[in-house]
Parts: structure tokens; sequence; C-alpha cells
């Protein structure tokens, strides 16, 4: 293996690594904004329901 | 995506071969187009009747701006091959070799889905819908469609630039009101002066890569006739928030003081045909037409906002 290709591929494994770090991020952004919006959305509501 | 030399320098490109990096892919969705697309839905929100949560407001927000990057993405991935050959647009992402066009059209598609659906789940679906027709209109019927085939290109296309205020009012009032309609057509009548301004001066990067803008087509002094034209209907036009009550006072006094100019320099435009000045003017008609939209919805935004405080 040539040193140019081995250089590819760490570079390249740096970059997929950055890229998951990315989208478990964004994912984690998503589940963060769909429970503010579900608390937002119920309101007073959460604490009115029926024992 | 038809040009072999492009895809054969993409194919021996080190960067695709690695993958681009974060920035890359922030680069992919336009974030500049998308500050204006977030700014002008902004104010769509702020102006429209009827309050909304700041976290709903700001989810809606969001939403729209990755709906507008899923759609620059998208429009880097189809225009790739003709992006590669002119001058503003060989630095993108996927002309350079840090994103593989299949990779854009993937990150675009997925941005797009999730945007739509979330804005529809968390906040409401006539946004949802208006902001799913945004994305298309620019994906398809502009960028597909009519950027190759015709000169009207940005004429129609501009529709899914004027959307984004349309999706804010939607967002808070479930509804399309005459009053974001005439935001709508506010940045529908602006969109063809704004870009045809910019294509008189990148005229022969449009004509290297058969993309028949107007000035390719008709000419630069027809080109420019048509820019005043439109800007000769844009300016009453954009008076008109102040007489369905959605402007105030300052916005009627800023609207008729800055349509004056816009017309003012559309006219420079027009008689300065020769040399480097005609580039010069149609530089500033250009900096200047951004310059006059983002006053409009300023103005609209600090005059709802002063309203919303005070009750």
């Amino acid at each position: 293996m040539s040193e140019q290709t081995t250089e590819i591929m760490a570079e390249r494994r740096r970059r997929q690594k950055t890229r998951s770090i990315a989208i478990a991020l964004a994912l984690l952004g998503l589940v963060v904004l769909f429970y503010l919006a579900t608390i937002v959305h119920l309101g007073g509501n959460v604490a009115n329901r029926p024992m | 995506m038809s040009d072999t030399s492009y895809n054969t320098t993409l194919a021996n490109n080190t960067a695709v071969q690695t993958g681009g990096t974060v920035s890359d892919y922030l680069a992919l969705m336009k974030p500049r187009v998308m500050s204006l697309v977030v700014f002008t839905a902004l104010v769509g929100m702020i102006a429209a009747p009827g309050d909304f949560h700041p976290v709903i407001g700001g989810i809606a927000l969001l939403c729209i701006a990755v709906g507008a990057g899923a759609s620059g993405a998208l429009n880097m991935w189809y225009d790739a091959d003709i992006d590669a050959h002119m001058a503003r647009t060989a630095t993108r992402p996927i002309p350079r070799g840090r994103v593989s066009a299949d990779d854009a059209l993937l990150f675009g598609s997925i941005l797009a889905v999730f945007s739509v659906l979330t804005l529809g789940v968390l906040v409401n679906w006539t946004a949802s819908v208006l902001l799913a027709l945004t994305i298309g209109f620019y994906v398809f019927v502009y960028t597909m469609w009519l950027k190759r085939r015709t000169p009207q290109n940005i004429v129609i296309g501009g529709a899914a630039g004027a959307f984004p205020p349309m999706v804010g009012w939607a967002a808070v009032t479930g509804d399309v009101g005459l009053e974001s309609i005439i935001l709508f057509l506010i940045i529908f009548t602006w969109t063809p002066p704004h870009f045809w301004a910019l294509a008189l001066y990148r005229c022969r990067d449009y004509e290297r890569v058969g993309v028949p803008m107007l000035p390719v087509v008709a000419g630069l002094n027809e080109t420019r006739r048509q820019i005043l034209i439109y800007s000769l209907l844009l300016a009453p036009l954009a008076v008109s928030p102040w007489m369905v009550g959605l402007g105030g006072p300052a916005y009627l006094v800023i609207s008729i003081i800055m349509g004056l100019a816009f017309i003012c320099q559309a006219i420079r435009v027009y008689r300065i045909r020769e040399g480097r000045s005609s580039d010069i003017h149609a530089k500033r008609l250009f900096g200047f037409s951004i310059f006059y939209l983002f006053t409009l919805f300023a103005v609209l935004l600090v005059e709802h906002t002063i309203e919303r405080i005070t009750g």
C-alpha cells in the first residue's frame, strides 16, 4: 500500500468520525426538539391529568 | 450531470475519496441564501396575527432554514456540471471535489424530508405543505425544468424564494392570508431585477455553460429594459403592506424612499450601457436590491415587534 493511499485512508477515517459525531448531534438535537415541542403543546395540562 | 471531463476530474479527486468535512456540508446548504430565507420567514411569523410560543416559533424557523438548506444542496447536486465552469460557483463543494454528487443528493433529500415532516408534526401541516411546495418548486420547477430551458427561469422560479414569509405566516396562523400573499408578491417581483442585475455582469459565465439567462438570449439592452419595468412594478407594490394595514407609517415612508432609490438605480443601469461603468452600475443595483429587500422586511419586523411588546 503506497504512502498516499495510507494517508487517504487515515483522512477518510478522520472525516467519517467527524461526520458521525455531527449526525449523532443532529439526532440528539431532534430528540430535544420533539421533547420541548411536546412539553409546550401539552402546557399546563401535564399537571391537570386525572390521578 | 452530463459533463464527462467534470466526472473524470471528480473520480480522481482525493477529497471525494475521503469525503467532505462538516463545513463542506454546511456550504452545500447555501448559508447566505438561507439567512435571507430565515429572515423573511421570521418577518412573516412576527407580522402574522396571533400568539405563538417562542419554542414553536424557533422550531418553525429551524425547519424553514433546514428546508432552504436542502433546496440548496439539491440544486448544487443537479447543477454541479455547470457550476464547475462558472467563476461564481466553481468553488462550491461538488465542483471543488470536496463532496461527491451522490452524497449531496442524499444529504439534501434527507434534510428535505426531515424538515417538512418535523414542521408538520411539531408546528402545523399548512406550513409543512408550503415548505414542501417551496423545496419542490426550487428543485423540480426552477432547477430541473426552467433554469436551462427558458429566459423566464428566474421570473417563475423566483416563486420559490418568495414562499418563506408565507410559510412563516402559516406557521403562526395555520392559514394563508392576503397579507402573506402581498409579502410573497414583493419578493416575487423583486427577484427578476435582482438576478438580472447579476446576470448583466456575469453574462459570459451563463453563456459559456448554456444557461439561457435573459442577457444571453435577449441581449443586454432588453435585460436593462426588463429590469426597469420590474422596478417600476416593484416600487408601488412594496407600498401595499401599508394599504392593508400590515405596515405602519414608518414602513410607508421608507418603502417610498427605497422604491424611488431602486427606480433611480434601475434608470442608471438602463441609461449607462457602455464601458466598465455599465458593469459597475449593474453591480451596484445587485447590491442595493439586497439592501432594499432587507430594509423593507426589517422595518416590518421592528414595527410588529414593537406592536407585540406594547400589546
